[in-house]
């Protein structure tokens, strides 16, 4: 399915094919577009999804890029539009624009180590990543993934993280702010795991997503260890209404974060991070 | 038996060590011990006399505060990572539990050992906090970001 920018305004209905509760608050769609056919996309790209009725939001794409029958998008109910979501059913239609945005340079990163670190919910964008990773696993030096949750409870595709972490081929750590009784794994922050390393600096492309402040924090420790501002990714968020750089609710500084986002490098994020209130 | 060539060739692997002049890593070698630990065995109690710290060469540690309800972890250490700081505060007391959750090797030093050399030579002493600082330093950023619950429900952070 390809749009053009007047197309782009307009939702298509999507119907639900399957829901799956993740955690307590997240939930994944698995969605087909009513009149058939296919859905590109790149990783680290959203669509707006609209609830018919409640209002639409930004959502990444949290499916395979190699795959085009399906488009998958993982949601944190909330608010009004996400809980809403949360509450339709298979079979239900939801409206879909997109896709929108600057995606993940999987492919920039070949030759290099892939580190991608993520946090709470900021694994779903940069799963379609993943995938894209694995499928040319040989073009990369190290893959390395390293995802902090709040608490075990809260770890977000633990199958698949579970399952990446079985080859021999991925270097997967977890580590979560909150231990209960069951966990034995690591304890403290995701950045005490890129302070550990376990690839070259030198000959590192990162992808980083979650919270602000954890972005921020993973960057400089990255940075830190010597890998370039210009090789470290963040995906940034801002509320959206066009999604197309059509009417400048995503303002930030003087980026559209929609159209020359959400994926910046650390060096043109960080001077605008630094600025209060932007 | 390990010998002082050997325990200065593990200490120079270890991150802490890295860029030491080849004089501080003679004095502090002479405080030094290689160590081992089971899992689930402690490797410091809190509440205990803090006069020992440890680079951990290979395991995995966890920092522990006991509760009524059981210990609840809050931190956990792995290859690389220095334990213990209490050595240098007045009193040197630990202030948390350290529990080795699989095999640990460590190297450790003698803090009485190394603190009467601190006292004699303060080039040394200042050289050994120089590197303990960051290290301290980190560790309590990381802490505050932990405390800040990032990932919990509530407004966009
Ligand atoms: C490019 C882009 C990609 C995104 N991808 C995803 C994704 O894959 N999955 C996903 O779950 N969300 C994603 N988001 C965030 C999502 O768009 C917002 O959570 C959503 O717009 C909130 O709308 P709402 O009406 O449900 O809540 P609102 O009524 O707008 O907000 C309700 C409360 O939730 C808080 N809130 C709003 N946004 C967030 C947030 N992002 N995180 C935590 N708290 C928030 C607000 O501060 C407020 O307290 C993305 C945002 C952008 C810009
Ligand atoms: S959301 Fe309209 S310009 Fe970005």
């Amino acid at each position: 399915m390809k749009m053009d920018v007047q197309d782009s305004m307009v939702p298509v209905p999507f119907r639900i094919e399957k829901v799956r509760r993740e955690l307590s608050d997240t939930f994944t769609m698995e969605l087909k577009p009513e009149a058939g056919g296919a859905f590109r996309f790149q990783a680290g790209q959203f669509n707006m999804l609209y609830v018919f009725g409640v209002g639409e939001v930004p959502i990444s794409i949290s499916g395979d890029p190699g795959e085009s029958g399906v488009l998958v998008h993982t949601t944190r109910a909330v608010g009004a539009v996400t809980r809403a979501m949360g509450q339709l059913e298979v079979g239900e239609t939801i409206g879909v624009r997109g896709p929108f945005g600057k995606p993940w340079p999987v492919e920039q990163a070949f030759g290099s180590d892939l580190v991608i670190v993520a946090g709470g919910v900021g694994l779903a964008p940069l799963r379609p990543a993943i995938y894209q990773a694995l499928a040319n696993r040989d073009k990369f030096g190290k893959l390395v993934v390293l995802y902090g949750a709040r608490t075990a409870d809260d770890i977000l595709f633990r199958k698949e993280l579970e399952r990446w972490r079985g080859r021999f081929d991925v270097e997967v750590k977890v580590t979560v702010d909150r231990a209960t009784d069951r966990w034995a794994g690591n304890v403290g922050v995701v950045t005490n795991l890129v302070a550990r390393g376990g690839f070259d600096p030198m000959h590192t492309t990162a992808l980083v997503c979650g919270p602000e402040i954890m972005m921020r924090f993973a960057a400089q420790a990255l940075v830190k260890r010597g890998v370039s501002p210009a090789s470290v990714y963040v995906s940034m968020e801002r509320n959206m209404k066009c999604g197309v750089g059509f009417c400048g609710h995503c303002q930030w500084g003087p980026h559209f974060v929609c159209r020359n986002g959400p994926v910046f490098t650390w060096e043109e994020a960080s001077p605008l991070l630094a600025v209060r209130e932007l | 038996m390990v010998q002082i060539d050997d325990l200065s060739r593990i200490i120079d692997e270890h991150p802490f060590a890295h860029g030491m002049d080849d004089t501080l890593r003679a004095l502090i070698v002479g405080c030094a011990a290689n160590e081992r630990y089971d899992a689930g065995q402690y490797i410091l109690r809190e509440g205990g006399r803090a006069d020992k710290f440890f680079l951990i060469r290979a395991g995995a540690v966890a920092l522990e505060i006991a509760s009524p309800s059981g210990a609840i972890m809050v931190e956990t250490l792995s290859d690389g990572d220095l334990l213990g700081w209490s050595w240098l505060s007045d009193p040197p007391v630990w202030t948390f539990d350290a529990r080795a959750t699989q095999l640990t090797r460590v190297i450790s030093f003698d803090a009485n050992c190394l603190r009467r050399k601190m006292d004699a030579d303060p080039a040394l002493g200042y050289e050994v906090l120089r590197r303990f600082l960051p290290i301290m330093a980190h560790r309590i950023h990381a802490a505050r970001i932990q405390m800040l619950d990032l990932y919990g429900p509530g407004p966009r952070r």
